[in-house]
């Protein structure tokens, strides 16, 4: 065990925990932020992406050792009133069914946008091609990063 | 599928509610509940339910005029939770924005009926839905046309107002709550036009949406209690594996590890065991199933592989006895065509594992978690653990996925065991391993086809003989398959409608027994059916040199089909499609509602082929929410173009081969094609919308590829790559 402060949604958390714990498990079980969530626990699903200084990662496959003193956003701090670009068009375009996957495209999704404001089809396969939707939202996931960067600029 | 309605007492409604003071309160009584009286029943008052009516949904507006539904159909993703404020709304007439509705819990004295159906939430319900709404709006406008003392005929209901048309004197419903409370409700009740609807067959935004947006909303594994453990299981990784000895002494070292014992799963009629490691922690509970060293005894049953299954199978389809009519119609058919279909076994993979929260106490369960069928679950735990009914309560989180696996009640179970040895609450949570290794799964199959064509090139005589796994547990030894049956039976994914056109077919099932369980998976039969039945329809169009559209025309003379195949040939452009490009079509019913698609594929610069364009027309008769038709079609394809090309789960030495998202890949963004979804406009009985959109993807692509390069794809699935 080792205790880290975690900067988590601007806040800091003071933890105790054993190095090798994903960050998954720290956000979920000891932060208590269920946003985030386990899918596969191998980087291969998405549904634990948080962004790690603005950048998507997997949580499910970071140590919580290799993340202390940075800043971690998850869905939570993605905005405090739902007014995200992405968090509107993904409400504007419908896009959740059951939900569970959500979280993580959201959370890569609006890093694409920071880095791409005006995303081509071919651009959003490429930045949302590591995550599953076993509902099949993909079509409307498409359509709704490009009504989010409309809604940005706005 | 196990289906049951959840009745809901009066005293839960209100504990759960909140709900004091006074309100307009209607519950919706099921016909074969040894009630006395079906339809809708004022429960405003007092305790009559209490006497023995069982109640299926509670709608209630509050002195503030807003209404709650409480309802038991799960969501998980499919819409449920949508369809129904929606149809309750339209006839109440009061906006969407003043309409909540709150999952409830399974808590019966006793059993409804269970409809052994899918799909089911609005096809089985929206006629009871539709009264109850109007019949709480006609008691709204009685009241006050008698607080006005005006006619009731002068007055009607708009927007959650009562309006008295000759003088415009407007009262808000919730000031007539009280009132209304003490009507009865009326006999005949005269429900709306579908032309006047303004709120059904409207595209209305998600109520759930908002809160699967910012992580608020609650599933299974989000879900905790006070005081709550965590349980892992390492299960046995070999179908049937029973526990021989576990040396836990590392396990135990393990800080916040409390627990370790040998615990049981039930799926249908066989035993699955592994051994429960329980801690404080989620994070003990994982470290300590590492460090627990278990040794299986794996003597006295089939080891078995994936290729001597199949061999199996494509053995069993020769071995139903001759139909004797079809014989002889096949005998004289001027062309005649075989062809064997094979289909994979196949995992669910929610992309929420397994979970299930259980608190076990002296007399008495209460359950947490992503559950498709809430009443099955208090059904089986009151049999199991042998405590009544009554007292076990089933509350049901948001569902991450559930396409029939979370239908189970063996999650649920296997976490009571575990509860009932702690004395305490826990949760049990699978790993992605556990979930993709343990099943049930979808059962791989077989199909053996035949069909004649006659001098016109008419289908003369059509057969297919299945062999496919039921749903239950599996044993060693197969059934004797009987004779294949004449003119009777059917294939469920492929339309009852061909067989009004076909002078002789025939049709037979040999049971497959294996250690394998298996469990409907999303449009279970109907999605390999329809690949066999659909694709060999296809092959006969091409046999008798005629176009596969028009082939179906004249095969499905029913009017219905053919608005459905004229939509499907104008939306896609069919009669100008380019001769380079690839095109098939499919058609298949299941759940009530038909579903076509047609497929466009062309070639790369590679010369691999590409799924362009997938247009799909929906048939489900009266409709709700036409966005969540499209979502769930568009899902549909996915989920079916997945099945179709992407994944299998193996058997080898009688375990599953594949373990997680690495092995057993998913369709993925850079996987889909444009989908196009159109809905069909009639007064239809509704029908299903979460599956039906499943089975014709499969049997329209390979019809398209066969179109394309001439070569027949008869097993699934398949690498597009290697086409």
């Amino acid at each position: 065990m080792a205790a880290y402060k975690l900067s988590i949604n601007s806040k800091d958390y003071n933890i105790e925990a054993d190095p090798q714990m994903p960050l998954l498990w720290v956000i979920r079980e000891m932060v208590g932020l269920t946003g985030t969530k386990y899918g596969c626990g191998i980087a291969q699903c998405g549904a634990c992406t948080v962004q790690l200084n603005g950048n998507p990662m997997r949580s499910c496959s970071l140590p919580v050792s290799m993340v202390a003193d940075q800043r971690i956003t998850t869905i939570e701090g993605l905005s405090p009133d739902n007014s995200h670009p992405i968090q509107k068009a993904w409400i504007a375009e419908q896009v959740p069914q059951c939900g569970y996957c959500q979280s993580g495209q959201i959370m890569t999704a609006a890093a694409l946008l920071k880095r791409t404001p005006n995303p081509t089809d071919a651009d959003i396969d490429n930045a949302m091609q590591g995550h599953i939707c076993r509902c099949g939202t993909y079509p409307r996931i498409r359509k709704a990063v490009k009504t989010a960067a409309r809604l940005a600029k706005q | 599928m196990g289906r049951a309605p959840s009745n809901i007492s009066r005293r839960y409604f209100i504990r759960t509610t909140g709900l004091t003071g006074v309100a307009l309160t209607l519950g919706i009584a099921l016909p074969g509940c040894n009630n006395n009286k079906t339809g809708v029943v004022n429960v405003s008052q007092g305790d009559a339910t209490e006497a023995g009516t069982e109640l299926m949904s509670w709608i209630s507006v509050d002195p503030s005029g807003k209404v709650l539904i409480m309802n038991h159909r799960s969501e998980m993703g499919q819409g449920t939770s949508q369809a129904i404020p929606q149809i309750i709304a339209e006839e109440l007439e009061v906006s969407l924005d003043q309409v909540s509705i709150r999952s409830v819990a399974a808590n019966p004295k006793k059993y409804g009926p269970q409809p052994r159906d899918g799909s089911f939430s609005v096809r089985g319900w929206h006629k009871q839905l539709l009264l109850a709404g109007a019949s709480a709006r006609q008691m709204l406008i009685t009241a006050a046309a008698a607080q006005w003392k005006v006619p009731v005929v002068e007055c009607h209901a708009r927007s959650g107002e009562v309006i008295h048309g000759p003088s415009g004197k407007k009262l808000g419903y919730g000031a007539l709550v009280g009132e209304a409370a003490k009507l009865q409700p009326p006999q005949n009740v005269v429900l709306k036009d579908r032309k006047d609807y303004t709120v059904i067959g409207k595209p209305m935004p998600r109520l759930d949406a908002l809160s699967k947006i910012n992580g608020t909303a609650i599933f299974g594994l989000d879900k905790k209690l006070p005081g709550m453990l965590y349980a892992m299981v390492e299960r046995s990784p070999r179908f049937r594996g029973r526990v021989k000895r576990f040396d836990d002494s590392a396990c135990r070292a393990v800080p916040g590890v409390k627990k370790v014992f040998t615990v049981k799963r039930r799926v249908f009629g066989a035993w699955y065991e592994g051994v429960a490691i329980v801690a404080d922690t989620l994070w003990g509970a994982m470290q300590g199933r590492k460090a627990l060293k278990v040794e299986w005894d794996d003597d006295g049953f089939e080891h078995l592989d994936s290729d001597k299954l199949k061999a199996r199978m494509l053995e069993d389809i020769k071995r139903p006895g001759a139909s004797e009519k079809f014989e002889a119609a096949y005998t004289k058919a001027a062309k005649k065509l075989e062809a064997v279909y094979e289909t994979p076994y196949q995992s669910h993979s929610c992309m929420e594992p397994l979970n299930c929260i259980a608190d076990v106490r002296d007399n008495s369960i209460e359950i947490w978690g992503p559950v498709q069928e809430a009443n099955w679950i208090q059904q089986d735990l009151s049999e199991r653990m042998n405590i009544p009914a009554a007292n076990i309560t089933v509350n049901m989180t948001f569902l991450g996925g559930g396409f029939g696996r979370k239908a189970s009640p063996d999650y649920p179970h296997e976490a009571a065991l575990i509860s009932k040895e702690m004395k305490a609450p826990v949760q049990v949570v699978w790993t992605r391993e556990d979930d993709m290794t343990q099943g049930p799964f979808r059962t791989g199959s077989a199909f053996a086809c035949r069909g004649g064509l006659d001098a016109h090139g008419n289908i003369s005589a059509f057969q297919a003989i299945t062999a496919s796994q039921p749903f239950g547990e599996g044993t060693d030894k197969d059934d004797n398959p009987g004779p294949a049956s004449t003119n009777s039976g059917n294939l469920s994914g492929l339309l009852a409608g061909y067989l009004q056109s076909i002078p002789h077919y025939s049709f037979g099932w040999c049971t497959v027994k294996s250690i394998i369980p298996t469990i409907w998976w999303r449009a279970p039969n109907a999605h390999s059916d329809g690949f066999a039945g659909e694709s060999f329809i296809d092959e006969l169009a091409h046999a008798a040199g005629k176009d596969p559209l028009e082939f179906r025309r004249v095969h499905l003379p029913d009017a219905r089909y053919h608005a459905l195949i004229d939509r499907l040939e104008t939306v896609s452009g069919w009669k100008g499609r380019a001769r380079k490009d690839g095109w098939g079509v499919a058609i298949t019913q299941c759940f009530g509602s038909t579903v076509g698609h047609i497929v466009k594929v062309s070639k790369r610069p590679d010369g691999k082929i590409k799924i362009d364009k997938v247009f799909a027309v929906m048939d489900c008769g009266w409709y709700v929410n036409p966005d969540i038709i499209r979502a769930q079609v568009e899902g549909s394809i996915v989920m079916g173009l997945g099945a179709a090309i992407k994944h299998e789960t193996h058997f080898k030495d009688g375990m599953a081969v594949e373990k997680n998202f690495d092995t057993y890949p998913m369709p993925r963004i850079n996987d889909i094609p444009e989908i196009e979804v159109h809905i069909m406009d009639n007064d239809e009985a509704a029908g299903g919308v979460g599956e039906p959109g499943l089975p014709p993807f499969a049997p329209a692509l390979c019809n398209a590829i066969f179109d394309l390069t001439g070569k027949r794809i008869r097993k699934l699935p398949f690498n597009l790559e290697e086409v």
